[in-house]
């Protein structure tokens, strides 16, 4: 079955490079990648973050290393990248969820949406961020 | 047009469903979690243990767990099928996406059953 729409070339763009270079992606598109990227990041320090549930609760003295391990700059910025990872992807989640249900789909409401989810997951990150601190 | 017979093969159906209950479990886990959190600071040592020695914290981290790695799995597997072209290369990536995620929430359990 090779009608015109599976023979068509039609560009795609999903590469890092022609997201950042060849197209101007629409705030709502950014909420998109960036809730793909925010996924990968959070896959990817899965493990890590286990460990650190996995001594924090193992006894009183893997809790109180793990305190001193989290006061070093880099890993508290290490964290705190991925808190706003989690937030991100949590609030655009939640934001897709709605559009499925045809909660704001049209041009106006869409862009509303993707304002509200960069803003509520930076204030998020920015309120956790300084508990952490 | 677009001529394809539905019934039968899903087309993605069952992930699509899975990606959006896996999420919205975790969705409510985490404010949750989130809220007892931030009423109970500071977090000392006698907190945190006491509050993942709880049963329902349990049961609901084991769910939050399981969701997690449903949800990882429909995710990474999407993005490997969108930028790994190389069928053999994609298969071994994806075989060990799931080695990890197996692992991890093996590993996952055995922290939350660890103490009695």
């Amino acid at each position: 079955m090779a009608d015109a729409a599976t023979t068509k070339n039609r560009p795609k763009y999903l590469s890092l490079q022609a997201i950042l270079f060849q197209i101007r992606l629409p705030l709502a598109g950014w909420i998109s990648i960036l809730h793909r990227v925010s996924g990968v990041l959070l896959f990817v320090s899965g493990l890590w973050l286990l460990f650190l549930l996995d001594r924090s609760l193992a006894s009183e003295a893997g809790f109180a290393s793990i305190q001193r391990y989290l006061s070093f700059a880099v890993v508290k910025l290490s964290l705190l990248v991925l808190v706003w990872a989690y937030c991100h992807h949590l609030c655009a989640g939640i934001r897709f969820l709605l559009l499925d249900l045809h909660k704001g789909i049209d041009k106006a409401g869409a862009r509303r949406s993707s304002v509200v989810v960069l803003v509520v997951s930076l204030a998020l990150t920015a309120y956790f961020g300084a508990k952490l601190w | 047009m677009v001529n394809r017979i539905v019934v039968g093969a899903h087309y993605g159906l069952r992930d699509w469903l899975a990606q959006r209950v896996t999420g919205l479990i975790m969705a409510v886990y985490s404010i949750i979690v989130a809220v007892v959190l931030t009423t109970s600071v500071p977090i000392t040592y006698a907190v945190w243990a006491d509050l993942f020695s709880q049963g329902w914290m349990r049961v609901a981290t084991l769910l939050f767990a399981a969701s997690l790695a449903w949800h990882m799995w429909v995710g990474v597997r999407d993005i490997l099928m969108d930028y790994i072209k190389h069928a053999g290369a994609r298969l071994l990536l994806e075989i060990l996406v799931l080695l990890v995620i197996a692992g991890t929430f093996a590993w996952a359990i055995q922290i939350l059953w660890r103490t009695a």
